[in-house]
């Protein structure tokens, strides 16, 4: 490290040490005058990442709480969101009130372009751990998605299924798998990072080659592997698969050997909210024990949140190998790795 | 829709008095400025953006970085092998089931005309949907049935391919080459088949030597839609080549909007799809401007049906098998997906579930707004459309002022505009003063009323052609003036050609996807980019649900629109 470098990263360090001392805004709660104001709003726009049957369930469940705010739910793939915002912000569309997003590197940007407003919500502030918000107050996880592989239980045995990302590029599985894309979803996008920063790039050079079924969400691949079109899915979401699962499909789960690809899915409120009350209101309730365990429960999403218990079955986050997520790091090479992407999956 | 653009014969037998106050001047030159201005916005744009770079200095840059980028030139021949075989298929298999229908006695004759409407209402992004769910190499349920019967491995027939993509396009966009060949084919008198037959020609004779020939250019102008339909669809191609790999033209200019987004290359990459357009139409315009064929137009007797005998059941069959793509197989899969539990799950009571109509009718908040902006922009675009259109038509039929010339042109000329390129077009102009429009659903409606035009305008000019002129006459004799005229006189005598281009509209809006899909936002979705939205993630029950409920709306507007005009028999379908 040059001398330049130690010197850039340790003011970096100071400076972010002074911002959190001086900038911490104080925690917000629930006041009975947020809850009138956010009434008299009547709405809140929420633009999201997250599978659109599970949003529109949390959807529900506030307006259960809050009769007279409606959610409008606005569900797309994390990079559409962003690409979406970006274009409606460049038009003075201020559309969005509170989102949240599969790419944490998002926040990255929106809290460099100033259109987050800082919004703490007093559960943050008190159970969640640092890894786990911003230390300005302008984001918080509100929830974590993994993406492993998984295959069809009616098409592949246990022990046959893949074990690893290595085990996949096996000719085996030539045009037997499927995938999501970077370009669309968050959740992959942050998987195709850590993966390679892992164990390299050659593998999508090599995965490239298995013949892979390309779709976009990474709430789709789940869904190919139970109807059967392809049995293998090398990346998608963890949730979509536990979901299905659960109604009865073929399904399974399997974390590869190398380590869990872990998507932190940050909230925030805009600066420009058009309903700055009710999305407080929403964004403060969304971290709160209660709606956590219902993100865990009806979702099959994992939480920050300590005070959330899992349910009864699902393996613990805590002993699954787990790769690290580096926002910060993925902001910069976004463009480089969707770009590599395109070149070697010619989508 | 353009062959007629090019063969208007009609002298200019009117003469009008300039004398008396006369309406009919200004609104000429308030349509024509409108229409400049609609049309030439975008287009305006388009070039600026596509010679300029990112700071705003001119260059040709854009246009070498596309050239010389195999992520370009790639999809751009593939798009041309596309569009040259859905032309060919279309062709191919629309013209004889149109000459089954119009001129041999096949039994359910009015029933197959009436079933080719409804795959014409099918918007091309449904129906490529329901042929994953089908044909999917694995899943689908055609494929599986043949493994099944044959025990083999491979699929019969695997849709994520170029072929596939082929397949769907045609499959909906054969109905445009049917309507076109079927009534040029009603139109021709026969008494030229009779003079066949009198010189001792047989009745196959006749059809092959006498009729066929004179409905080629109906084949070749249907060949042309279906030619550009396939060039400009955005939905099929993202739906079923991404999967596989490969991108068309239009998926690749939706792609550069990705952040961080180029419009400059976007807009040099929709250039060629523009250019090629043009070419098009010229060489068709030239190819029929040279020949006569003055015939089609003209009704002189009872076309005579040709009896096909023992060969009357194994056509009907094989219209039947043909049908069954387009609209039998997609409609069950849709029904089927509407009520299963899971992707792929077997028809057993115990997959079976209402979960998805519960989800799409009382959970997903887009639902109402969805269904509400589009039905607005449908009303709104088929309304102000027709009266659109209807100006132009009589403006330019009746050959009224000097001028009308140009006007028609520019009613015409948004058929070289491809959806998406038009969407790109309308998102830079109206994304800046004085007309910040992106965010409304106004500039959905241009859009709409843009792309919309030439269909209804070749409709409704070709109704004013079968309209004799004496009558208006009479009425401007009398003392009533051209617009008063027109109100009591002409209107009336229009009403199916109204009422069909009216319907052309709604129709057309509802299964609008590719200019949609630049110019939404959150609170100005439609039903397709909602169920486009659905289909990124796989979510297939409720893409059924919702895509189900849209037909049976618009069956519904346009059965209400028929019977409130007392239309009856149900729209003509009529390219114009």
């Amino acid at each position: 490290m040059r001398l330049r470098d130690i010197l850039t990263t340790g003011f970096a360090a100071l400076f972010a040490l002074a911002g959190t001392a001086l900038a911490q805004p104080a925690p917000t709660s629930i006041t009975p005058d947020l809850i009138a104001a956010a009434k008299k709003e009547g709405k809140v726009v929420y633009y999201t990442a997250v599978d659109v049957k599970v949003a529109e369930q949390i959807a529900k469940a506030f307006e259960e709480k809050y009769p007279g705010i409606k959610v409008q739910v606005e569900r797309s793939g994390a990079e559409r969101v962003f690409q979406r915002i970006g274009q409606e912000y460049s038009s003075k569309i201020y559309n969005v009130d509170t989102v949240n997003s599969s790419d944490a590197a998002h926040f990255v940007h929106w809290k460099r372009e100033g259109w987050l407003a800082p919004v703490v919500p007093e559960d943050v502030a008190k159970h969640y751990a640092p890894a786990y918000k911003d230390p300005d107050g302008m984001h918080a996880a509100w929830r974590i998605t993994l993406a492993p592989i998984a295959y069809n239980t009616k098409l592949v045995t246990a022990a046959e299924a893949p074990k690893s990302y290595a085990d996949l590029l096996d000719p085996k599985w030539s045009g037997k798998i499927v995938k999501a894309h970077p370009g669309y979803s968050g959740t992959i996008l942050t998987q195709t990072f850590q993966v390679s920063r892992d164990i390299g790039w050659g593998y999508f050079e090599k995965l490239a080659g298995q013949r892979v079924m390309q779709v976009q969400s990474a709430t789709d691949p789940p869904n190919k592997v139970v109807s059967g079109e392809r049995p293998i899915m090398s990346d998608g979401t963890e949730y979509n698969v536990l979901l299905l699962k659960q109604t009865g499909a073929p399904i399974e789960v399997v974390y590869p050997a190398e380590g869990t690809p872990l998507v932190v899915g940050p909230s925030a409120v805009m600066k420009n909210a058009p309903n700055p009350n009710a999305a407080r209101l929403f964004h403060i309730w969304s971290f709160t024990v209660e709606a956590q365990q219902k993100m865990v429960d009806i979702g099959a999403l994992r939480s920050a949140h300590p005070g959330v218990k899992e349910p009864a079955g699902r393996k613990p986050l805590s002993e699954i190998k787990l790769m690290k997520d580096d926002p910060a790091e993925v902001d910069k090479q976004s463009e480089e790795l969707k770009a590599r992407y395109t070149r070697n999956f010619k989508t | 829709m353009t062959a007629e653009t090019l063969a208007t014969g009609v002298g200019q037998r009117v003469r009008h008095r300039l004398g008396r106050l006369d309406l009919s001047l200004p609104v000429l030159v308030a349509t024509a400025i409108f229409l400049a201005l609609l049309i030439g916005l975008p287009v305006a744009w388009l070039i600026v953006y596509a010679l300029t770079n990112r700071s705003g200095a001119v260059t040709f840059s854009n246009f070498s970085t596309l050239a010389s980028d195999p992520a370009f030139t790639e999809p751009l021949v593939t798009t041309l092998i596309l569009c040259f075989s859905v032309a060919t298929a279309a062709a191919v298999v629309a013209s004889p089931i149109a000459w089954l229908v119009s001129r041999t006695d096949l039994p359910g004759r009015r029933t197959i005309r009436a079933l080719m409407t409804a795959s014409f209402v099918t918007p091309p992004f449904l129906g490529a949907i329901a042929w994953e769910i089908l044909a999917a190499p694995n899943s689908g349920i055609l494929n599986q049935m043949w493994r099944g019967l044959t025990g083999s491995p491979d699929p019969l027939f695997d849709i994520y391919t170029l072929p596939g993509l082929i397949f769907v396009i045609a499959c909906y966009t054969s109905p445009y080459v049917f309507v076109l060949v079927a009534n040029a084919l009603d139109r021709i008198p026969a008494d030229l088949e009779d003079a066949a037959g009198i010189l001792g020609a047989s009745r196959w004779r006749t059809t092959i030597t006498v009729t066929i020939p004179l409905v080629v250019p109906a084949i070749l102008a249907g060949a042309l839609i279906a030619f550009l339909q396939a060039m400009t669809l955005f939905g099929s191609p993202a739906i079923l080549a991404l999967p596989a790999g490969f991108h068309t033209v239009t998926t690749k200019i939706f792609s550069l909007f990705q952040y961080p987004p180029k419009p400059q290359l976007a807009a040099a990459a929709a250039l060629p799809l523009l250019v090629i357009t043009v070419m098009l139409l010229v060489t068709q315009a030239r190819l029929l401007g040279r020949r006569g064929y003055t015939v089609i137009g003209g009704k002189a007797g009872e076309p005579r049906r040709l009896a096909l005998g023992r060969l009357r059941i194994p056509a009907l069959i094989l219209v039947l098998c043909v049908l069954s793509l387009p609209l039998t197989l997609p409609y069950a899969a849709l029904l089927k997906a509407s009520v299963s539990s899971f992707p792929g799950a077997p028809l057993a009571a115990e997959f079976l579930t209402w979960r998805h109509v519960n989800f799409v009718f009382i959970e997903f908040s887009q639902t109402r707004t969805a269904f509400w902006n589009t039905l607005v922009l449908a009303l709104g675009t088929a309304t102000l459309g027709t009266m659109l259109a209807l100006a132009i038509s009589y403006l330019t039929a009746r050959r009224a002022i000097a001028g009308s010339r140009f006007l028609e042109f520019l009613a015409t000329a948004p058929v070289a505009i491809p959806g998406i390129v038009l969407g790109v077009g309308l998102f830079l102009s109206y994304t800046r003063p004085p007309l910040a429009l992106y965010g409304t659903l106004w500039i959905l409606l241009l859009a709409f009323l843009t792309i919309e035009l030439p269909v209804a305008f070749q409709q409704l000019r070709s109704s004013f052609h079968a309209v004799h002129p004496e009558l208006e006459e009479a009425s401007r004799i009398l003392g009533a003036g051209r617009l008063t005229t027109l109100a009591r006189i002409t209107a009336p005598l229009l009403k199916s050609g109204v009422v069909a281009a009216w319907c052309f509209i709604f129709i057309g809006v509802v299964r609008e996807l590719s200019a949609a899909i630049m110019l939404f936002t959150a609170n100005t979705k439609v039903l397709s980019v909602v169920i486009y939205d659905l289909n990124e993630s796989g979510d297939l029950g409720a893409i059924a649900v919702l895509g189900t409920t849209m037909l049976l709306i618009t069956f519904a507007v346009v059965g209400f629109a028929n019977w409130i005009s007392g239309v009856g028999s149900g729209v003509r379908l009529r390219g114009g």
